[in-house]
């Protein structure tokens, strides 16, 4: 856990589906309206578009297909988080596809328990930690995880390739 | 912004100064006698010496102040710039190079060196051997606690300079316990005292181990002007009275004011200090260029490209108003920013004559180390090119060059017995060609063996037995990992790593590697890469509901897909354009769309290298400028994207990679003839 030293993790929430998640807001840049969003052929569908975020080209993940979510079609409260990941060791700019973006809050290091190995439905590894505030539960996600996940799957050479028939 | 790190400033500087000095050593060697290059090159190795000592490189310093010494008896005409000569003074490099990359790896053989270069000067210098001049006797050192007596005076403009003589003879006394005098017998009258020269001498006995090194230490940036003597005292001379003249003033502890000394100094000889000798100073002629962090460079093109996209907006916007003034300002404005572009991307641009010269050393190590006479030849050094890819070109250029001089020459018999001459050449040569530049690097040697490449390929699995293939292919083969058909592995070429990376770092470019070769006598590798990596012309279409990018450079003609062609069985993807037989690839399928698709489909033919391919789209849009921006990490495995770029509304286009679609294309072709 990469609690500071104040043991309490600066954290922006926000909310997927109906899962509340909690990214660390030093890593945060900007939080975005939706805006228009260019589909990468072949691409796999956790990483399937682009945004033009002040003149860089951003790659935009949707955390809801790591976590088997639903995906409707974005709304009024629909947001993008732009972010710092590191991917592969390299940092990397990556927008984050957010249903509702809530507000910045502290977690106690102390109220962060280990992801369940069992009773859950998501894969652990995506899970770094859940936090309890206000008798809820904030799922804190591995983001260096998922998107180095990616990067290992998009690096098979057929998923360029196969056209989806459709 | 952090600060740059002094010591990395010098680092780089000296890097650029050392490639300056191996230059200079090796037109030395072809023209030992020119004067101006012999002053170059000892202008080099005095800034170095100068500025390593003010970042605390010492070990630097003092090697270089050795190095310069010797190097003194060529400048002064006392010593030819022979090829031994130069062979040394390029070790001699080497050993700087090493003790500025890694000042704290103790580096051993720097008075090998040192000792080879006064024997290379001495062996040729008969007459008088100065040489060792500047450091007397070294072997006698003298005997621990010794006492030395070290005279010194200012060059007049030390204090113009900022030298405080203050802090020297604090510099002094750290060394060791010792006595300073001033001697103020050159001390002129108030009335014709110029504040700014430093009149006064001084004396300090000291008492220490051999502290030569030391204080040329701390005299290193004053020497060249400067009086400086440094003698064992004997106990007689101890016992003497300091020089008589001078009223004996011991300074223990030189506090007060050192700067305003002259003034101090009232009944002296009225005799003025003869001025010393001075040498001028090391600073290179004044250049008009100045250092830019690379990474500022990077960024002031993604505000010209960000401003780019702005004014295309402002375009589109403009003409859809009827408002005059804002049209003109538009207007205005696409000029200003196009220019401004080309600007910047001017000032991106690097001569790769800058990379060329790296390979003079290369070749001549080469030659020395394969005991191959090389001529080596270079041409089209004011060639401009991306700075980006100058920097990325130089390891593929190593690979080949070193690949063309070791496998490719011939050694001198076998090169007379086939009727060339023993000297064997290479060529270097970068030319522009349409919006690509070629470069070549060519050599007279022996040629590529086709039987061989096929045995070697055959043996490696990449090519069926008795396949047909067409030689330009079988070339290619040699960019396979692993392929090498050296018999003997040397320490040069020949471990078969190095063309698949040469291949890799070229199509990463956006480049590619053309082979010719003719049996006997020499073969010519040519990268073809475009200008620049930043901003190209694109051609925007539309496919489905997607926008698109071709690099326009790659596109040869639009035309109509035709109707019947539409109606087609999949597979049989072929258009005839006047007489020959084009693949093309339908974008729609190839990306997937699910759109419903334009009734009149457009083709744009576009070729890399050999091959063409039509790609089937939508709709052409029409130009634009594409600012070139890289795909992350996440999409990098996506190899029918080059990139992607920002439209003039904000939104995001990928650009195409038309050099993987031809080859995607090609295979098409391939099936189509097996069928």
């Amino acid at each position: 856990m990469t609690a500071t030293e104040t043991s309490s993790m600066k954290a922006l929430t926000l909310r997927l589906q109906d899962e509340l998640f909690a990214v660390e807001a030093g890593s945060v840049r900007e939080i975005l309206d939706l805006v228009p969003i260019t589909e990468v052929p072949n691409a796999s569908p956790f990483v399937s578009g682009l945004i033009n975020v002040r003149g860089r080209v951003v790659p935009l993940a949707d955390l809801r297909v790591m976590f088997g979510m639903d995906r409707p079609e974005p709304d009024e409260d629909t947001r993008i988080v732009v972010m710092e990941v590191d991917i592969d060791g390299e940092p990397t700019v990556a927008g984050i596809l957010a249903d509702k973006v809530h507000d910045v809050t502290d977690i106690e290091a102390a109220s962060i328990e280990e992801a369940p190995r069992v009773g859950m439905r998501w894969r652990p590894e995506f899970i770094r930690g859940i936090g309890k505030r206000n008798g809820g539960f904030i799922i804190i996600p591995d983001l260096g995880r998922i998107f180095e996940t990616q990067g290992a799957r998009t690096a098979s050479p057929a998923a360029s390739e196969e056209r989806s028939a459709s | 912004m952090s600060f740059p790190d002094p010591t990395e400033t010098f680092r780089q500087e000296a890097r650029e100064l050392l490639e300056q000095l191996e230059l200079g050593l090796l037109d030395l060697e072809q023209n030992p006698a020119n004067d101006d290059l012999i002053n170059s090159t000892f202008r080099a190795l005095h800034t170095i010496k100068g500025s390593g000592a003010m970042f605390g490189f010492t070990a630097v310093a003092a090697f270089v102040h050795e190095f310069e010494t010797a190097f003194d008896q060529v400048r002064k005409g006392n010593s030819p710039a022979t090829s031994e000569l130069i062979a040394v003074a390029l070790d001699a490099k080497d050993h700087i190079h090493k003790l500025i990359e890694q000042p704290d790896a103790p580096q051993a053989g720097g008075e090998a060196i040192l000792d080879a270069l006064r024997i290379a000067i001495a062996g040729t210098d008969v007459v008088d051997a100065p040489t060792e001049v500047e450091t007397p006797e070294p072997v006698a050192a003298p005997a621990k606690g010794n006492r030395w007596r070290i005279r010194f005076r200012l060059p007049p403009d030390a204090l113009v300079y900022g030298t405080n003589p203050l802090l020297l003879l604090d510099e002094i006394k750290a060394i060791g316990p010792c006595t300073i005098l001033a001697l103020t017998d050159t001390i002129p009258p108030l009335d014709t005292i110029d504040p700014e020269v430093p009149y006064m001498g001084w004396q300090v006995d000291l008492t220490a181990d051999d502290p030569r090194a030391a204080i040329d230490d701390v005299f290193l940036f004053l020497k060249d002007g400067m009086e400086l003597s440094v003698e064992p005292l004997s106990e007689v001379e101890i016992a003497a009275p300091a020089p008589a003249e001078a009223q004996p003033e011991p300074v223990a502890a030189p506090e007060p004011k050192p700067v305003a000394a002259p003034a101090k100094a009232t009944k002296a000889p009225k005799a003025p200090k003869p001025v010393v000798e001075k040498e001028p100073p090391a600073s290179a002629a004044a250049s008009s260029s100045m250092r830019v962090d690379a990474e500022r460079l990077d960024e002031l093109m993604d505000r010209v490209g960000e401003l780019v996209i702005a004014q295309a907006r402002l375009t589109q916007i403009a003409a859809m108003s009827s408002d005059g003034n804002l049209k003109t300002i538009a207007e205005e404005l696409e000029r200003l920013s196009s220019g401004l572009r080309d600007t910047t991307m001017g000032i991106r641009m690097v001569p790769i004559g800058t990379l060329f010269s790296r390979f003079r050393r290369l070749v001549h190590d080469l030659s020395r180390d394969l005991d191959k006479d090389i001529d080596f030849i270079t041409s089209g050094e004011d060639t401009e090119l991306d700075k980006t890819m100058i920097e990325r070109l130089a390891d593929p250029l190593v690979h080949l060059i070193r690949n063309s001089v070791d496998h490719g020459l011939e050694p001198a018999e076998k090169r007379l017995a086939a009727g060339k001459s023993a000297k064997g050449t290479v060529r270097l040569s970068a030319v522009y060609a349409g919006a690509e530049v070629a470069i070549s690097v060519t050599d007279d040697g022996a040629g590529l063996n086709a039987e061989r490449i096929r045995a070697k390929a055959e043996e490696a699995g990449l090519l069926a037995p008795d396949a047909k293939i067409a030689d330009q292919d079988l070339w290619q083969m040699i960019f396979a990992p692993g392929f090498s058909t050296a018999k003997e592995v040397t320490s040069l070429s020949g471990r078969g790593v190095g063309m698949d990376v040469v291949k890799r770092t070229i199509d990463g470019l956006r480049g590619s590697i053309d082979v010719a070769t003719t049996p006997g006598s020499g073969s010519t590798m040519t990268l073809r890469l475009p200008l620049t990596l930043a901003i190209i012309d694109g051609m925007l279409v539309r496919v489905g509901n997607g926008r698109y990018t071709i690099p326009l450079a790659a596109v040869e003609e639009c035309v109509e897909l035709p109707e019947g062609i539409e109606a087609n069985a999949r597979g049989r993807n072929f258009l005839d354009i006047r007489g020959s037989l084009v693949p093309f690839l339908r974008l729609r399928e190839v990306f997937g769309t699910r759109a419903p698709a334009d009734p009149h489909q457009k083709v744009v033919i576009v070729s890399s290298g050999e091959g063409r391919v039509g790609l089937v789209v939508d709709q052409i849009i029409g130009n634009n400028q594409t600012v070139i921006k890289q795909l992350s990490k996440l999409h990098s495995s996506i190899k029918s994207f080059s990139g992607a770029t920002i439209l003039g509304d904000g939104t995001v286009a990928l650009i195409l990679d038309t050099a993987h679609l031809v080859q995607f294309g090609q295979g098409y072709v391939d099936q189509g003839r097996a069928a």
